[in-house]
């Protein structure tokens, strides 16, 4: 099939997630400030949660809403198109992360910026907007504090929210006294926010282009919203006589109203507040108010393929608020640079596959990366049911290795293994033969009661847990053995009359 | 891919006969075989959405206002009651206390509020402030459109008394009057009283729950990163 998307996720169809959180779980500064991070986070949100008596109904329409527009998805994107049109905006369409990217990089080149101010969006971070324009000769300049750290550091997110919640602060005290050139700075939070203010302002005051994502986009009336903390939002947004925006085709909401379901869901879910410090809501534009022209480039690149997958269609509901992050247990020990994609956590082990397609190394490992425990879908916002969605993939993996895989797939040693179960499973007497065997076979192998190490290709299941041994009675055996002749006589004697 | 398989053979390419076919066509094409399954005679609206959630605050609205006051405050802003009559008073002495010299007035805003201390730097359609001016001022007076007390927020929406976004954005000091028939209850009664403004005027709004804040480097809350580092609110009633 042709290709859809560019190389967003290029690391994530080499490496697979075991090899990635094998090296993360090694580092140890790593996982403590991921620990402290993500308890700090979900302690708050129970909280702010726990205050409203309408959460869950909230929750509800907040699913029922995205499942309205993922469902007539085209007839929104056209309305949608057409408010931002009626509204001074120009709407653009992108195919991919490739087409995406020239867009932008044309709207900038068109109004000679060599530099542009971006407010932290992950559909650029997955589009790699930045490397695209720095080809291109354009500057762009993270303003939000975390990217801006991490762009300094010339790292990749490692949380959705918190992009730099793998750093402390101490290292980022070093990181702005080598790249910003300073000689005297303290680690206190404090100062090290101001470094960052006094740096940017110069630039927002500058910039021809500002850059941003989108939270929501509003069909019916083209209202866009940034819902943010540090105020660079408003900035970007506010004081470049050019703005741009980028966002998923997903990011629809059907009416303005809808934003007073939305607007409750995420700042509770997100950073655990009743509402974020600073949200902005333009309509195309204002006469004498913020920039005089506005693009919003719509992006398909892979998105349609997410719709396509009646189970998977629901990871576009997603409002990218990184509740199930810091919830999961998986991602509290590995962080985000594990899943080795834009999208970490529970909510990217089932976006990125499909995002990408399936059937690529990396991105196949990441319904795996999960104990399918079920926080992620208590919390969250609109109720994906990411556990659901990991089960589903994990059979598409399994399916697309037999189908794709030709004769080599067939003789796959997990494939030929998962098949012998299947035939020994579904009949008694080759199952009752195979504990026979089973027991024999494990006398080597079971020290008190338990066995620790098993052979050859299964000894991956033992690396971390014991295997109950099969015991020498097994409780048909036991049943026959006590009453059996008396039982059996009756049954037959039962089911003849 | 499983997708192409399952239904690649008995959709119809309606574009698939031209060479060229633009990004907007062919989203749309994929878009539509990829819910297929949904109905033909499916309308959005068909789509069930429950709204069994709180749409009012029925308390009564001096709760309402209290309510207000204290959530703003727990936002690190700095809240205070007053009344019509000690209102510019107050103005004028949160200004002294601060040490504002000089203070972006936007147009619409009653004169009275202004205080004789401090160099009022007025913006208006004609004559606009520059950017450079807005930044080396000392702060800005402003009105708002709304306050939410479930949140503690205030809603500016560029109206009179108010002005365009730059002059919150860029003073380093806020200083917002709120009217106690300004505050609603709850965010959905927010979202209503807006509608008329985005929906006929398509003006921008801006949500504001406390000064400018961070939380990126270990979690630490530091207040004041790129808006207003100090936000005031006096409550008028």
């Amino acid at each position: 099939m042709k290709t859809q998307y560019s190389d967003a996720f290029s690391e994530g169809r080499t490496r697979n997630f075991e090899e990635s959180a094998r090296e993360s779980l090694a580092d140890s500064q790593l996982r403590n400030n991921l620990g402290k991070a993500t308890r700090t986070i979900r302690r708050k949100r129970a909280i702010a949660v726990e205050e409203m008596p309408d959460w869950e109904q909230l929750r509800e329409a907040g699913r029922a809403l995205k499942s309205r527009v993922v469902r007539h998805l085209d007839e929104y994107l056209l309305q949608l198109e057409e408010s931002v049109t009626r509204a001074g905006g120009q709407v653009h369409w992108a195919r991919d992360a490739e087409e995406a990217n020239r867009i932008i990089a044309e709207i900038a080149r068109s109004h000679d910026a060599r530099e542009v101010v971006k407010v932290k969006s992950i559909a650029t971070d997955e589009t790699k907007l930045n490397e695209y324009l720095e080809r291109e000769g354009i500057e762009a300049f993270e303003t939000d504090l975390a990217e801006l750290i991490i762009q300094l550091a010339e790292e990749t997110s490692s949380h959705i929210l918190v992009p730099a919640i793998h750093k402390n602060r101490s290292e980022i005290r070093e990181l702005f006294m080598d790249k910003l050139g300073l000689k005297d700075l303290s680690d206190d939070p404090p100062d090290l926010t101001n470094v960052a203010r006094l740096y940017l302002r110069e630039k927002f005051l500058n910039a021809k282009v500002g850059i941003s994502g989108a939270n929501f986009a509003v069909a019916e009336t083209g209202t866009v919203c940034v819902v943010e903390s540090e105020g660079n939002g408003r900035m970007c947004t506010t004081l470049p006589p050019v703005l741009v925006t980028l966002m998923g085709i997903e990011k629809i909401i059907p009416t303005w109203q809808d934003y007073e379901v939305f607007m409750q869901l995420l700042p509770r879910s997100s950073t655990a507040e009743r509402m974020n410090p600073y949200t902005t809501f333009w309509t195309g534009v204002s006469e004498g108010d913020g920039p005089r022209e506005f693009h919003l480039v719509l992006m398909d690149n892979g998105r349609t393929e997410v719709l396509a997958d009646e189970i998977g269609r629901q990871t576009l509901a997603c409002i990218r608020c990184s509740a199930c992050l810091n919830v999961c247990p998986v991602y509290e020990r590995t962080g985000g640079h594990a899943y080795n994609s834009v999208y970490p956590g529970p909510i990217g082990a089932i976006l990125t596959p499909q995002l990408v397609g399936i059937g690529k190394r990396g991105s196949d490992s990441l319904p795996y990366a999960s104990s399918l425990c079920g926080a992620c879908y208590e919390v969250c916002p609109v109720k994906i049911n990411i556990p659901e969605v990991l089960i589903h993939l994990r059979g598409r993996v399994v399916r697309h290795k037999q189908d794709e895989g030709g004769i080599k797939g067939k003789l796959d040693p997990e494939n030929v293994a998962m098949q012998a179960m299947a035939k020994t499973f579904s009949d008694p007497r080759l199952y009752e033969g195979a504990q026979r065997a089973a027991r024999i076979g494990q006398w080597p192998l079971a020290r008190s009661g338990a066995i620790h190490r098993l052979p050859g290709r299964l000894a991956g299941w033992t690396d971390a847990r014991d295997l109950k041994p099969v015991p020498q009675q097994t409780f048909r055996e036991w049943w026959r053995s006590r009453n059996g002749s008396e039982t059996g006589t009756r049954s037959r004697s039962g089911a003849g009359s | 891919m499983a997708v192409q398989e399952r239904f690649g053979n008995r959709y119809e390419e309606p574009f698939g006969s031209r060479l060229v076919t633009s990004a907007k066509e062919e989203i749309l094409h994929r878009i539509r075989r990829a819910t297929h399954d949904v109905p033909k005679s499916e309308h959005p609206e068909d789509v069930p959405v429950e709204r069994g959630y709180r749409e009012q605050d029925n308390d009564p609205h001096a709760e309402i206002v209290a309510r207000f006051a204290e959530r703003a405050a727990e936002y690190e802003a700095t809240v205070h009651r007053v009344s019509e009559t000690d209102l510019p008073g107050a103005i004028a002495e949160a200004c002294e206390r601060r040490g504002i010299q000089t203070l972006v007035i936007p147009s619409g805003l009653p004169d009275t509020w202004v205080p004789d201390i401090v160099e009022a730097l007025r913006d208006s359609v004609r004559m606009r402030l520059s950017n450079e001016e807005l930044d080396k001022s000392d702060g800005v007076l402003t009105g708002c459109a709304l306050g939410i007390s479930q949140t503690g927020t205030i809603v500016l929406d560029a109206g009179e008394g108010q002005g365009r976004r730059a002059l919150t954005l860029l003073p380093d000091y806020h200083l917002c009057v709120v009217r106690e028939d300004q505050v609603v209850g709850l965010v959905p009664e927010a979202f209503t009283k807006l509608a008329e403004t985005v929906k006929s005027e398509g003006r921008a709004i801006t949500f504001i729950s406390g000064p400018s804040a961070t939380s990126d480097i270990e979690l630490n809350r530091v207040e004041g990163v790129h808006g207003p580092r100090t936000l005031e609110v006096l409550i008028v009633g």
